[in-house]
């Protein structure tokens, strides 16, 4: 067993380096100019963590995110379980969500700038619009196919609709509603970027589109990779307390 | 829902919302919100276009031409890692650390690499949409009844044949699947590509319709969209359910 | 001694399969079989019989050629195994039938490997569909089947390949009792007219005393043959002559003390 993880890693490892060494190769061609190598874009990232530029853009992008995921969350798995519960908010509301998860919502990002300016608010709003769908779809469905053999085994002993509700839909469907949780929040990462690109640029959208414009490549990508390395981080942190908390069952595997 | 002892199909419920939408439009609620009447008239109007239609032709081609490289590419890599343990171990960590990455913080890239066109709004929807078909075309193989990749070996399938008559079938519920996500975050991926050249397509559109504060036709242009996204997703969905005995056979 | 050597190449010749000294070590430690030695004879069915987890599956596995043995080896006619082979043909457990094709698709899977032309094999196929009773179910898919239609075309498909050697992996278990007895009168029929050698592996020692020529008794894990038994009964009468034939109801109480000790 033991070979066989330090095979995975050295795997993992060895993946690692054959794209970066490609990505290295390619900027020294180069392919383009405005196509940075590897090494160039790790110095500029140091230098831009060292000097703190990096560190000052995070709180922008992180507020209208972080709020944005927080409402999100709470507004869409209320939505969602309730409309697992009870069949009349399920007729009214899952078609909406149905159509909503399918459709490209970013589309709606020039009129929310035309309602609310090019503000807090606006960016908040693209984060909700983009992750509210799959939560509320993922909490929805979750609830809907609770196991009929548990919910009978729960009015079997005699249990209350709230027992049942709290003891048993709700355990059952939290790895589900977890997982939507998980894919809102990496909706809502596309969302928040999508927002400081489009809207105004702000965070971690301005340091990209401010050396882009003048032609700091290096510095751009750095700001990218920075970004996409911290949404993996984020959304592995959350699969992490995934386990800790909703998954004695995956914990004993592991 | 049950009516008057009658059950009324669950997609009834959004001509609720609409006549909701056309009472609130009439109400002037918001300047956001346009008589959904309105918005409908106005649609009769601009998608017979000339403009309209060449920006429809310009995002289906886009659209069309971002789904088939990614399913394409997907599947065979999909497949691939759902055999071969090396491959799995060396890809699955960038297929993971794609499908929740902020892609579009990666436009800005390919628009600086390949300029304001229409390739950089395919290879973003390339990029929406591929990450998801290949992690399903994995668990599609992995899910193979291991006797059935035991009947081919014995006898004697090459891998071509392994691959053209057993993976890719005894895979297929999955990769469907995978297709129809696939599809559904392209049309998100060809929407934001457009959104951010913002220079073809209906990207020039939007910038037009909201330099000019046209309300209407914005959401004209949105309901043209998304009726066409949830058709596609429907679409799909139906071709999935055909494969259902699949399910069935297998246990 | 010259004895022995001559009976040795009086075997030799009328031995199909025969398993020399093999071991069986699975990656992580589990030793399935240790110097198993064991030989089938042509045109015979044996029956591999012994509590579960012994090691059936992986014998059966490594006369297939899907499994490597750890040491050993297994030769067919007299020529060692090193992978799967047109000359064996495997019966699954569970069927390993495709749910996308057809029954006479999937009879004739084997024969679409080996690239025969479509109605060369769509007619072979036909012919052993008919065979095992499946006639008029050629457009049926296997989602549309019994458990025991399904492995009746398992069975098609196996015989279609013309192999000379089929292995058998708990064919019936996955099918009920009264489909069960229905099979095996049905597979008796087809060992006197294939001629092949069968290879079969169960858990039920009444179906092995009743459809085998030998029986190998298996001891738990690691695998050793304990006993080859031949029930010499008159396979003419009927088959419910058969199973109420004193000597059969004897074998099957002889086997039943020999392995009760295990279960025990
Ligand atoms: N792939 C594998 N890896 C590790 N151990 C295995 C593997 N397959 C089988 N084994 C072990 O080898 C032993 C023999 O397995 P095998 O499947 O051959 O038994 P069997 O006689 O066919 O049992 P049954 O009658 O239950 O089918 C078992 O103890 C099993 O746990
Ligand atoms: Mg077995």
């Amino acid at each position: 067993m033991r070979s066989l993880f330090t095979h995975s890693l050295t795997l993992r490892v060895l993946s690692f380096a054959i794209v970066f060494g490609i990505w290295e190769y390619l900027g020294r061609v180069p392919i383009s100019p405005a196509f940075p190598t590897f090494l160039e874009t790790m110095s500029a990232l140091g230098s831009m963590i060292a000097d703190g530029s990096m560190a000052a853009v995070y709180p922008a992008t992180f507020q209208p995110l972080l709020i944005g995921l927080v409402i999100s969350s709470i507004l869409g798995i209320a939505c969602g379980v309730f409309m697992g519960l009870n069949h009349k908010a399920e007729w009214f509301g899952a078609p909406v969500f149905i159509v909503l998860q399918s459709a490209p919502l970013a589309a709606l990002i020039p009129l929310l700038t035309f309602a609310y300016g090019i503000g807090l608010t606006s960016k908040i709003i693209t984060v909700c619009i983009m992750s509210v769908p799959v939560i509320v779809l993922n909490a929805y469905t979750a609830v809907r196919h609770t196991p009929v053999s548990m919910i009978e085994m729960g009015e079997s002993y005699l249990g209350s609709r709230r027992q049942i509700i709290m003891k048993i839909i709700i355990p059952s469907a939290s790895p589900v509603i977890y997982a939507g949780l998980r894919l809102g929040a990496a909706m809502g990462f596309i969302g928040a970027i999508l927002a400081e690109l489009l809207i105004t640029p702000t965070g971690i959208g301005d340091l990209i589109t401010y050396n882009q414009s003048i032609a700091e490549y290096e510095k751009m990508y750095a700001a990218i990779f920075s970004i996409m390395v911290f949404a993996v981080i984020f959304i592995e942190i959350l699969e992490r307390t995934e386990y800790l908390f909703f998954r004695p069952d995956k914990r004993v595997t592991q | 829902m049950k009516l008057f002892g009658i059950k009324i199909p669950m997609m009834a419920s959004l001509i609720f919302w609409a006549i909701l939408w056309e009472i609130a439009g009439q109400l002037d609620v918001s300047i956001l919100l346009p008589p959904f009447s309105s918005i409908i008239m106005r649609m009769v109007e601009i998608i017979p276009t000339q403009t309209f239609f060449k920006a429809f032709l310009i995002t289906a081609e886009c659209f069309l031409l971002g789904t088939g490289i990614a399913i394409v590419l997907g599947i065979p890599i999909g497949v691939l890692m759902g055999r071969s343990i090396v491959a799995d171990r060396m890809l699955l960590p960038w297929v993971n650390m794609f499908l929740s990455a902020p892609l579009t913080a990666l436009v800005p890239v390919l628009m600086t690499l390949f300029g304001f066109g229409m390739k950089t709004i395919i290879l973003t929807t390339v990029l929406f949409a591929i990450w998801i078909i290949v992690l399903d075309a994995r668990a599609g193989v992995k899910n193979i009844t291991p006797s059935l990749v035991d009947m081919a070996k014995s006898f004697q399938a090459s891998h071509w044949q392994a691959f053209t008559k057993i993976y890719v079938w005894a895979a297929l519920p999955e990769i469907l699947a995978g297709i129809r996500l696939g599809c559904i975050r392209s049309v998100k991926g060809v929407i934001i590509g457009q959104l951010l050249v913002s220079v073809v397509g209906f990207g020039r559109l939007f910038e037009l319709y909201s330099a000019n504060f046209l309300m209407e036709h914005m959401w004209a242009l949105l309901f043209f969209l998304f009726f066409f996204a949830f058709l596609i997703a429907e679409g799909l969905g139906v071709l999935e359910r055909r494969f259902e005995y699949y399910a069935a056979a297998r246990h | 001694m010259s004895n022995s050597s001559a009976a040795v190449s009086r075997a030799a010749s009328s031995i199909a399969v025969e398993v020399e000294k093999v071991s069986k070590i699975y990656p992580g430690g589990v030793e399935a079989l240790n110097d198993m030695t064991i030989q089938f004879p042509k045109g015979e069915l044996t029956s591999l019989l012994g509590p579960s987890g012994c090691g059936k599956t992986t014998l059966l596995k490594i006369i297939a050629g899907l499994l490597p043995a750890t040491s050993g080896r297994v030769t067919v006619n007299g020529v060692e195994v090193t992978g799967p082979g047109e000359e064996r043909a495997f019966v699954f457990q569970d069927f390993a039938l495709m749910p996308w094709a057809t029954v006479l698709r999937n009879a004739a899977f084997g024969l679409e490997l080996r690239g025969v032309a479509k109605s060369e094999r769509h007619a072979i196929a036909e012919k052993y569909i008919e065979a095992v009773g499946l006639k008029g179910c050629e457009k049926l898919y296997p989602h549309e089947l019994s458990g025991g239609m399904r492995q009746r075309v398992g069975l098609a498909r196996a015989l279609a390949v013309d192999a000379e050697v089929l292995l058998m992996d708990e064919p019936f278990s996955a099918v009920d009792e009264q489909t069960r007895r229905k099979f095996q009168e049905d597979l008796l029929d087809v060992i006197k007219h294939e001629g092949k050698t069968f290879i079969f592996v169960t858990h039920s020692i009444e179906e092995a005393v009743y459809v085998s020529h030998s029986i190998a008794l298996l001891l738990p894990r690691p695998s050793r043959v304990s006993e080859i038994i031949r029930p010499d009964i008159d396979r003419d009468i009927s088959p419910d002559a058969i199973r109420r034939d004193p000597v059969y109801l004897d074998i099957v109480e002889r086997i039943w003390k020999g392995l009760r000790t295990y279960v025990e």
